[in-house]
């Protein structure tokens, strides 16, 4: 038998699609309740994609190793157990090196635990198919989330807050308490904002891509 | 007009312009078209002319609008109509360029005609600001309660909320500090010798939320010489303008009244239990409640559908302004929150309204079994 390339179309298929026409946030509506908590700012937002994507990726990973000797009664806590060992790794990993993010990010990182991606890719994916392929397709749904995050947070704080990463993008000067015209939009720090983001994300979206619009 | 009308029907040369182009035509003229056949009795009057008559209703509280902006500061007379007046209107302008904008945008892209809803939305937004409102905060608010209030739902007549209710809701939780406070009320613009330094002032709804009383007497409320958002402090000039909507039959009397009487009922409630000092009459003159129960609440689109139904939400809503007043201290307006509250219910009451109502005639149909 002829030994596949690492980096096949095939295999290059499953980590990019999710980024567009298969996306888990604005197609597959998934993880969008840890979409609407994080993106009030853009760092945190990029911490909780890359955690995300480390934990789907692995998970994958992992569970398609062992998807032959797991009887399939049982999987779900053997996912759980794989799963929540990798959420508590990245957990303490971000304690570590980025203390004040993972303070902001407060319960979101124990609760990738919950993130029906998560779940969803190992039951849908990982469990059928080889580990490489399942890995990729774990990087790529991560990412896949990870972008509508970031743009998400994007526009929250740029809008919300005037700043960027933190660092002032809006000038102090326009300010109205400064003499000048311009005013934060405090509903940009409310989550309802971050759900009609998404919402515009999945318009722009679903009318560049006719293909995945309802009948 | 006719003449030109064939180049902007289909195949057309400016085609792609038609929905434009009827916006235009069935502005300016009565459509000439009728039914061919069959009995059928029906007035002149289509959507437009009925728009217009709400615009109509709208001008006594909006012309009083102008008149207070004037007198709050300082100003008399002609001179106080006058420097209201050119205060607002850039708002009015804003408002309906924004608005018409795009409505007229949506409908060019999706082929609809132009429907004429935003012709009343466009004006009650500038009257449901403070006067002094930033420009570009009237035309974002404006901007998102069209595209998010009525074109995702599928434009007019399709809207769950109300739109102009929606703007002001939008232009409340994004920018609070230009939307209340003490100094909001007032007019910041120095001509005609008004006197625009360092003038604030609570506005009775605020008073009544901290103290307890107005430092208004209630005379001055119900003619509306008090500071406030610009057309919503005259309660005279707002009962004309129900005078006017009710004696031509466009808003439900079912609805306005349920209104009051739901605002009156809550007033007396809690004036009885104790939790407020003044009289329950004082919540039907002082904020937006009059304008709300009578420009808001009655919007044909958004509230309830059945009679029974107006009665309910109607009560509902007038009761929930007076609870959200009284209870919640973030809030001293409570019209705004309960009318939009309403709008998401009304559909429902009305589904349990007709259900009923079937459930009562199936009972007949088995009796006479």
């Amino acid at each position: 038998m002829e030994k596949e390339p690492l980096f096949s179309a095939k295999n290059l298929k499953f980590l990019t699609g999710p980024f567009s026409a298969n996306n888990p946030v604005i197609v597959q509506i998934l993880g969008i309740c840890s979409a609407l908590a994080v993106t009030v700012q853009l760092k945190p937002a990029i911490v909780m994609a890359l955690s995300v994507t480390v934990v789907t990726g692995f998970a994958n990973l992992v569970m398609s190793l062992l998807r032959n000797g797991v009887p399939s009664r049982i999987r779900i806590i053997v996912q759980l157990v794989v799963i929540a060992a990798l959420v508590i790794l990245v957990d303490q990993v971000l304690k570590a090196f980025v203390y004040e993010v993972s303070k902001q990010l407060s319960v979101y990182v124990g609760l990738i635990i919950t993130n029906c991606i998560v779940m969803g890719r190992v039951e849908a994916f990982a469990l059928a198919n080889k580990p490489w392929a399942s890995f990729l397709d774990g990087l790529g749904n991560g990412l896949g989330y990870g972008l509508i995050l970031v743009i998400v947070a994007f526009f929250r704080e740029l809008f919300g807050s005037g700043s960027l990463m933190g660092y002032r993008i809006i000038p102090e000067s326009w300010y109205m308490a400064e003499g000048g015209f311009y005013s934060n939009c405090g509903l940009m720090l409310f989550p309802p904002m971050a759900l009609i983001i998404v919402g515009c994300i999945i318009w722009v979206h679903r009318s560049r891509n006719k293909d995945l619009q309802e009948k | 007009m006719d003449n030109i009308k064939p180049t902007f029907s289909k195949g057309g040369k400016l085609g792609f312009l038609e929905s434009t182009f009827d916006a235009f035509e069935t502005f300016l003229f009565v459509p000439n078209t009728t039914t061919r056949k069959g009995a059928h009795i029906r007035d002149c009057n289509d959507m437009k002319r009925t728009m217009i008559m709400v615009v109509v209703a709208l001008m006594p509280a909006f012309f009083f609008g102008c008149y207070n902006t004037g007198i709050q500061v300082g100003l008399e007379g002609f001179t106080a109509f006058f420097y209201g007046l050119v205060r607002v209107l850039p708002m009015v302008c804003v408002s309906y360029i924004v608005g018409l904008g795009i409505e007229f945008g949506f409908a060019q892209a999706r082929g609809h005609e132009v429907n004429e809803g935003f012709l009343v939305s466009g004006l009650l937004i500038p009257m449901i600001m403070p006067v002094s409102t930033p420009l570009w905060m009237v035309g974002l608010a404006t901007a998102f309660a069209v595209v998010f209030g009525k074109e995702v739902f599928g434009g007019t007549g399709m809207n769950v909320f109300n739109p102009a209710l929606l703007a002001r809701a939008f232009a409340f939780f994004a920018y609070t500090p230009s939307m209340s406070g003490e100094t909001v009320w007032y007019s910041d613009w120095t001509m005609m010798g008004a006197h625009v330094d360092g003038i604030t002032g609570a506005t009775a709804l605020e008073q009544l939320s901290t103290t307890g009383t107005m430092a208004y007497s209630p005379l001055d409320a119900f003619l509306g010489f008090i500071p406030g958002s610009f057309a919503e402090t005259s309660t005279l000039a707002i009962l004309l303008g129900a005078a006017i909507l009710l004696f031509t039959g466009i808003a439900s009397w079912r609805t306005m009244v349920s209104v009051f009487v739901g605002g009156l009922a809550m007033g007396y409630l809690f004036q009885a239990l104790g939790v407020t000092e003044y009289p329950a009459w004082w919540h039907l003159i002082v904020g937006g409640f009059a304008f709300g129960a009578v420009f808001m609440a009655t919007d044909p689109v958004t509230s309830s559908q059945t009679n029974a139904g107006k009665y309910i939400v109607g009560l509902m809503t007038g009761a929930l302004a007076v609870l959200i007043r009284v209870v919640n201290p973030a809030y001293p307006e409570g019209m705004m929150l309960s009318i939009l509250f309403m709008n998401a219910l009304a559909p429902l009451v009305d589904y349990y309204v007709v259900e009923a109502n079937i459930a009562r005639r199936k009972k007949r149909v088995k009796l006479a079994k």
